[in-house]
């Protein structure tokens, strides 16, 4: 479980926001929403440890993010608005480096199926400067299909793409939830669940004094 | 841990084999800043025999530093940086990896054409070895120093300026005794021993702490 407590960042001399404590236990999604510049992708990255807040204080497991280091970053996968991914390399190189930077090597033919999954079929060895912009989106993707990890971090994964992989996205964020991890997602669009929670978060203008989540039950 | 610091090494080295031109400017810088001083000084045999262990170390000074800007600069821009700083591995270690790998590709090339260069300078062969095995112990050095000023820099503006002014001035125990070596080395060959004691000394120094200044350094530079 996620375990946030007043947790503040400026950038600049702008107050982003401040005394934001929320919770993403297992199985729940969390929906941050606000407008451009409110500090949705700050706020990801502090979640994440890129970044050093003013103040507050986040924990997993009941531990600081900042004592578990590394042991968090095992347990974290971060999709941040660059694609992280090498363009002069082909997807499965790079889901090959991906895997293995994870310690959790996997064969070529777990990555082949991914990338399939995803609708890269017959793409796999190309380099990915090839690939169309949504194309790119969809490799550095499928690490969601590969990755174990138990708490997904993911900003606005859902732009560049087209309907098939905004279905497929969302599928496979439901069934991260289902699987019992949490998610952490900015986007403007809504994602059903089958299962699980939602958490809706909204961040507002600094001098707006309560900028804190309202919760909605689960849809079942 | 192993597997991953051969992972990286093998993607860095991949890339650049997938993009030569980078290796390739770097070698050509080093090789045509040599060969520059005998056509402005003249042909003087002493006086290139004398000038020869500075330039040539010089020039690799300066063509490691060129190649430095790159080390971390591409996976800035597409975002791997910011994954590998997120993977589940100390990150020294990774930095450790793409340090090796960017000597390899830039440091090792400079070593293995020193002695053809340093024909211009009417090197004895002596002097030409002593040379070869100086640049091998200095030039990892120049790369894991040169790491803490990329890391520094990046994302900056201007950033390539900074950097030389940042790095060069640390550069400069290891010119000392790399250029020292290689004069020492045509009065007498025994007396060169400290030199390489003292080159050894700063690269065990610079293994040890410039992956961890770097990734300090990287992590500041990604908030």
């Amino acid at each position: 479980m996620l375990d946030v407590t007043d947790l503040a960042c400026r950038r600049g001399d702008r107050q982003l926001f401040r005394s934001l404590s929320f919770q993403v236990p297992a199985q729940t999604l969390l929906h941050v929403r606000g407008r451009n510049g409110s500090g949705k992708t700050t706020l990801l990255r502090a979640l994440c440890g890129l970044l050093r807040p003013d103040a507050g204080r986040i924990r997993w497991k009941g531990k600081s993010i900042r004592e578990l280091a590394e042991d968090y970053n095992r347990d974290l996968l971060y999709f941040g608005h660059l694609n992280g991914i090498k363009a002069d390399l082909t997807g499965l190189e790079n889901l090959r480096i991906a895997r293995t930077l994870d310690q959790d090597p996997v064969g070529d033919d777990a990555i082949l199926d991914a990338l399939a999954r995803i609708g890269l079929e017959g793409f796999e060895d190309l380099p990915t400067r090839m690939l169309s912009q949504g194309q790119k989106k969809r490799v550095a993707l499928t690490r969601l299909i590969l990755s174990k990890a138990p708490l997904w971090i993911l900003d606005e994964p859902f732009t560049a793409l087209d309907v098939d992989a905004v279905d497929l996205l969302q599928q496979l964020i439901a069934e991260q939830v289902a699987d019992g991890g949490s998610v952490v997602l900015t986007t403007h669009q809504e994602v059903p669940l089958t299962q699980g929670a939602i958490q809706r978060l909204t961040l507002d203008e600094a001098d707006d004094e309560t900028p804190v989540s309202g919760d909605d039950p689960a849809r079942a | 841990m192993l597997s991953v610091f051969y992972s990286v090494l093998a993607r860095d080295i991949l890339l650049a084999l997938r993009r030569r031109t980078d290796v390739l400017t770097t070698l050509f810088f080093f090789i045509i800043v040599i060969s520059l001083f005998p056509l402005g000084v003249g042909s003087e045999r002493e006086q290139l025999q004398a000038l020869g262990p500075g330039v040539v170390w010089v020039a690799a000074l300066l063509a490691s530093m060129l190649a430095l800007e790159r080390l971390f600069a591409a996976d800035y821009d597409d975002g791997t940086l910011e994954q590998l700083l997120l993977t589940g591995q100390p990150l020294a270690l990774l930095v450790l990896a793409k340090v090796l790998a960017h000597w390899l590709l830039t440091g090792l090339p400079l070593v293995l054409i020193a002695p053809l260069v340093a024909m211009q300078y009417h090197l004895e062969a002596t002097a030409v070895w002593v040379m070869m095995a100086a640049l091998a112990v200095g030039t990892p050095v120049l790369s894991l120093i040169g790491a803490i000023g990329a890391a520094l820099t990046l994302g900056l503006r201007g950033g390539g300026i900074l950097l030389s002014l940042l790095i060069l001035p640390l550069y400069v125990p290891v010119l000392v005794y790399g250029a020292g070596a290689v004069t020492v080395s045509a009065i007498e060959i025994a007396d060169t021993e400290p030199y390489f004691y003292l080159l050894g000394a700063f690269l065990l120094g610079a293994l040890v702490l410039a992956p961890l200044a770097a990734a300090a350094a990287l992590r500041i530079s990604l908030e």
